[in-house]
């Protein structure tokens, strides 16, 4: 009876034994931070809007502005994002496929979005695209107004989320073999068929996952906008600037209710876009 | 007859090979519209940024990022990374060492979460504390008897930063230490090392260019942090205003070479940032978050 017992190998419980020390003090110390930190931070606003009652949720948080600002994120941040998917694909197949002089210093400085504050790439946007700014000064003539409409809100979230779909399609396209493309154009493709029907189903889960990375930034993206957007209500009015607006006057219920219906509607679409990714897997079965 | 196959064969590979690249030509405009693109939204914004910020000449900008205001906002931008990087960092450690080097269920779960962070706009980071900690919050009064204040002071802030930068560090050593297994560990426990001299002398060095390269983003992100850092800061001049806030008020004030000269102090952080991640990338061969 004992010797069964311990000739058994010691069980941690729930995890698989190891020799390593430290799981209980990283694993405790992990939870403990993440909870203390994200978990139940993020958890109040939840408890904080199922505290407030449906008509109040609904009068701010479903009101007129409030929609019109939802429209507004989620609509240039969709369209940055498909800019950036053709760009992005473009700017990565020509870093990755071709050499030309400075071509290692230009891909390294795609990533300056992520290391460039937020307000500093506002305010620059801004005095490029002013109508007496740089590029502005020549595009104001020509009717196109830029700085202070829908417009200036998608450059700026373009600036923004570049980088994640350079990023996430660069390493797939280096590490696509040549042999399909090679084995596409002996069966007699031209070069834009293999593009279309070889080379775009393999790298577009990559392509959405960008789109996706760079459409959930741009949704709650704030510093680099709000110069660029001019603020004003129901028209160039972004969700996160109405939270902000919200709590400058104390109204803590209104930019709770915004905050949770943006997070519930990014988590929707991102869950959508993941759903796409997994029957496009499945079709292509890459 | 062998001999006329090979022929063929060749033929074909040759073929294939030049439909397996676009004409020079083609190349070519491929290259130039990235360029333009990237000149036109990338690089022109950073020119602006230094150009517009010595516009007036080298000594407005100098007068404009020596004000007491401006000093006491770098000030404070560096005491906030100083605290929230550790902090993080600390944390990276931990969370990659439990992830990376033992076998539990709900480990992907765990993952997410550390990730959760990011996927959350910098306004609702700084609300949620808000929420906790305000006048109004759930902790706002107990906070007020004790007379203690985390919104609009430098405690809310940390916060914030903390919360903005949280899964920087972890991120970038989970996929390196994943890689590097436990072997090298084990083989150190085996020859007698304790658990810490195993930290130190094999899994450490093992790691510091991960990790420098993750406290590297994790720094620059906190220094830069705007969102979520002007929801919890109330911008009291002197007390709570870090660099972006500061950049922010000079520019409200049309003051804008001083918003420039100060945003132009940012903008080198930035540049610094990608030099070194760069470098790191290059002579390490350490690939950033989506890279593989």
């Amino acid at each position: 009876m004992t010797a069964t017992t311990i000739a058994r190998p010691r069980r941690h419980g729930w995890r698989q034994p190891s020799v390593l020390p430290g799981f209980g003090l990283t694993f405790g110390f992990t939870l403990t931070w993440l909870t203390l930190i994200v978990l139940i931070p993020l958890a109040t606003i939840f408890l904080k809007t199922a505290g407030m009652g449906w008509h109040e949720f609904v009068a701010v948080g479903l009101s007129d502005r409030a929609l019109a600002a939802y429209r507004l994120s989620f609509g240039t941040a969709a369209a940055a994002g498909l800019v950036n998917a053709v760009f992005g694909l473009l700017v990565a197949w020509v870093l990755v496929r071709y050499r030309f002089p400075g071509d290692r210093v230009i891909g390294a400085l795609v990533d300056l979005p992520f290391a460039l504050p937020t307000a500093v790439a506002g305010i620059a946007l801004t005095a490029l695209y002013a109508p007496n700014g740089w590029v502005g000064q020549y595009l104001e003539p020509m009717g196109i107004k830029v700085a202070f409409t829908p417009i200036g809100i998608t450059i700026a979230l373009v600036f923004i989320g570049l980088p994640f779909v350079v990023r996430s399609v660069e390493p797939v396209l280096a590490d696509m073999g040549k042999d399909v493309e090679e084995a596409a154009a002996i069966l007699g493709a031209s070069r834009f068929q293999t593009f279309r029907r070889v080379i775009l189903p393999a790298i577009a889960p990559a392509l959405i996952t960008g789109f996706a990375l760079a459409f959930a930034r741009g949704v709650g993206e704030y510093g680099s906008v709000i110069f660029i957007s001019g603020n004003m209500p129901g028209r160039t009015e972004i969700a996160p600037l109405l939270i902000v607006t919200q709590l400058e006057q104390y109204a803590y219920n209104g930019a709770t209710a915004i905050a949770t219906v943006m997070m519930l509607a990014s988590f929707a679409i991102l869950l959508a876009l993941n759903l796409i990714q997994a029957v496009g897997r499945r079709r292509y079965g890459a | 007859m062998s001999g006329r196959m090979t022929a063929l064969l060749a033929r074909a590979r040759l073929r294939a090979r030049r439909s397996t690249t676009e004409s020079r030509g083609l190349q070519i405009v491929l290259i130039t519209i990235a360029l333009l693109f990237l000149a036109f939204f990338l690089l022109l914004p950073l020119v602006a940024v230094f150009s517009e910020a010595l516009k007036a000449g080298i000594g407005p900008f100098l007068d404009a990022v020596t004000t007491d205001d401006a000093i006491s906002a770098i000030e404070l931008t560096l005491l906030i990374a100083g605290i929230s990087v550790p902090l993080n960092l600390v944390f990276g450690l931990a969370a990659s060492w439990a992830i990376t080097k033992y076998q539990f269920p709900g480990k992907s779960l765990l993952i997410s979460l550390i990730d959760l962070p990011f996927s959350v706009s910098p306004v609702v980071s700084g609300l949620i504390f808000v929420l906790l900690f305000g006048a109004n919050g759930v902790f706002g009064h107990w906070l007020a008897e004790h007379d203690l204040k985390i919104i609009f002071a430098v405690p809310g802030i940390v916060l914030a930063t903390v919360f903005i930068t949280f899964p920087f560090v972890a991120r970038e050593l989970i996929p390196l230490m994943m890689e590097q297994g436990k072997d090298e560990e084990e083989a150190a426990l085996s020859l007698g090392a304790n658990g810490w001299q195993t930290f130190w002398h094999v899994t450490l060095p093992n790691i510091r260019w991960g990790l420098l390269y993750g406290v590297l983003l994790c720094n620059a992100r906190a220094m830069g942090e705007f969102g979520a850092v002007s929801v919890v800061s109330g911008h009291i001049r002197g007390e709570t205003n870090t660099m972006p806030l500061h950049v922010e008020i000079l520019y409200n004030e049309y003051d804008f070479v001083g918003a420039f000269a100060v945003a132009s102090l940012l903008a080198c952080l930035a540049l610094v940032t990608l030099v070194a991640k760069t470098v790191l990338e290059w002579r390490f061969n350490i690939h950033g978050s989506g890279k593989h």
